[in-house]
């Protein structure tokens, strides 16, 4: 279990105790939280995902590889150096009380 | 629901598919407060299609994930999911749908994501034992059990289904014969040379790939179970599992006896709306306005976003048109392609990149307009491509592509 926070652009923030095995993706669809729409469930495709993770971060985050930096320049909203596919982040206690940044949109 | 942009006192959803679950999720997020019904025919929780054919059939991809969200979901969202019964009538006057059981419901706007239905066969020995399609969480358990005792497979259609059935079936070692009764696979969904390129990728895994060839008639064993299939050029082939992949039919059957504007899908507006201001149609039974025409659509893109369209209407916004620009993914062996737009109608497709290298995307324009691009393992054009026809000018010429090593990260670098 891990609590993430997703903090909307509004600046509201839904927090969610995860359960593990997760992804930071599903564990926004599962529990409704608006802002992720995740279209291709997770397959690094569609791009539909994207969070920005909190710039203050410093809990371990996988290293990206190139499908999901390729998907990141398609995004409805632009693309930060902290920006990442949430469905490429796995949930784990290493990761207990993440921030990630919703987009004001994920896709047109 | 009027006057207009009013949200309705209630909503009901018939069928609980990608595009069902979705609009019920989303009417939720939105922040509608009212009553929502979703209802569903299969005995089973709302799940993802696009495994079934894929990570599903080969056991990597489980039950529970192929779900879209787990049961609870439904309870916690208040969202009342009826599911093993489906819609039978609407009485468009009273505002009220009747289900198989008996029950009826009543209204303030309902949604119709009724889906389709694999189109099926007139074949001779289409009813033997071993004969299936694939649509349904079902159907695929069906198909991965029959799967542990086939040698031989037949796909009957080389669109997008036949051809990920054989990719699949193929990597777990069974003899595969797709075939295809055009002279080339997926029909209008790709270009030409996208189609060649995929016929060589199943052909070098060692899948036979028959083109312009029909199957005559398919023929059992004593016990009823299919054993071979007779081809039209006279040739036998054995087959102890067929799988038929000939595309689907929209399920218009409700719509049409309540009355509603059908016609290969039910027919909506710009905002989705049937010929019944109370009525929405959405996802694979939905016609909808495209450019200059009314397209179709099967994808779980137009599901999604389509649900999100309706959901936003709904809940009481004004979300203008619907005017999402399409895209497609299939998996196949080690191609992953993207298609982004609708290609149908092109007059020129450009090849950027090597296929021999297996990453190139084929950009197909109408005159020197862009309509979409076709990506082989060249994600970073596929989703490009897809923000530049939002966009609606793209900028990209069939001279600009042409040019040699090409491709879309790279150019949209570069200063204007």
């Amino acid at each position: 279990m891990a609590k993430i926070t997703y903090r909307h652009p509004s600046g509201t923030d839904t927090v969610i105790d995860v359960p593990v095995p997760n992804t930071v993706m599903r564990g926004a669809k599962v529990n409704n939280v608006d802002g992720i729409e995740a279209q291709c469930g997770g397959s690094a495709q569609c791009g539909t995902c994207h969070v920005y993770v909190d710039e203050a971060n410093t809990l371990p985050l996988p290293v990206m590889d190139s499908v999901e930096d390729d998907v990141l320049y398609g995004t409805a909203c632009e693309r930060r150096p902290n920006s990442r596919l949430s469905c490429q982040l796995p949930v784990s206690d290493a990761i207990d009380g993440l921030i990630v940044h919703l987009p004001e949109r994920q896709s047109w | 629901m009027s006057p207009e942009n009013a949200s309705p006192d209630s909503v009901v959803i018939v069928g609980a598919g990608q595009a069902g679950s979705d609009t019920a999720a989303a009417l939720r997020s939105r922040g509608y407060a009212g009553p929502v019904t979703l209802i569903g025919a299969e005995d089973a929780v709302p799940y993802q299609r696009p495994p079934l054919s894929k990570g599903y059939l080969t056991g990597a991809v489980g039950r529970s994930e192929v779900e879209l969200r787990p049961d609870s979901f439904y309870t916690t969202q208040g969202i009342d999911f009826v599911c093993d019964d489906r819609a039978v009538a609407i009485d468009r006057a009273a505002r009220t749908v009747t289900l198989a059981s008996g029950a009826e419901l009543s209204y303030g706007a309902l949604v119709l994501a009724t889906g389709a239905r694999p189109r099926r066969i007139a074949t001779p020995g289409a009813g033997l034992d071993g004969v299936l399609a694939l649509r349904s969480l079902a159907d695929a358990d069906v198909l991965r059990d029959h799967l542990d005792r086939a040698g031989h497979v037949l796909v009957i259609g080389g669109g997008f289904i036949g051809l990920e059935i054989a990719a699949t079936t193929r990597a777990r070692g069974c003899e595969v014969t797709v075939v295809e009764a055009a002279p080339r696979v997926m029909g209008r969904a790709v270009s030409e040379p996208m189609a060649e390129y995929l016929t060589g990728a199943h052909r070098k895994e060692g899948t036979r790939v028959l083109l312009g060839r029909s199957v005559s008639a398919l023929q059992g064993d004593p016990a009823g179970r299919v054993r071979a299939a007779q081809l039209d050029d006279g040739h036998r082939t054995p087959a102890d599992l067929v799988v038929i992949g000939v595309g689907v039919l929209p399920n218009t059957a409700l719509a049409a006896e309540a009355g509603l504007a059908v016609g290969d899908g039910i027919l909506v507006d710009s905002g989705l709306s049937t010929s019944d201001p109370h009525i929405y149609a959405i996802g694979d039974c939905a016609r909808f306005p495209y450019g200059d025409g009314m397209v179709r659509l099967e994808s779980v893109q137009n599901a999604s976003d389509q649900a999100r369209h309706v959901a936003a209407r709904l809940a009481g916004g004004d979300p203008g048109p619907y005017t999402a620009v399409p895209w497609f993914w299939t998996d196949q062996y080690t191609v992953k392609l993207q298609i982004a737009g609708l290609t149908a109608g092109h007059d020129r497709a450009v090849v950027a990149g090597d296929p021999g290298s297996g990453r190139f995307t084929v950009f197909c324009f109408a005159g020197s307009r862009l309509l979409g691009a076709e990506s082989v393992n060249r994600t970073a054009d596929h989703v490009i491509t897809r923000r530049l026809l939002a966009a609606g000018h793209t900028g990209l010429t069939p001279d600009v592509v042409a040019q040699p090593g090409f491709d879309l990260k790279t150019y949209q670098r570069q200063p204007a």
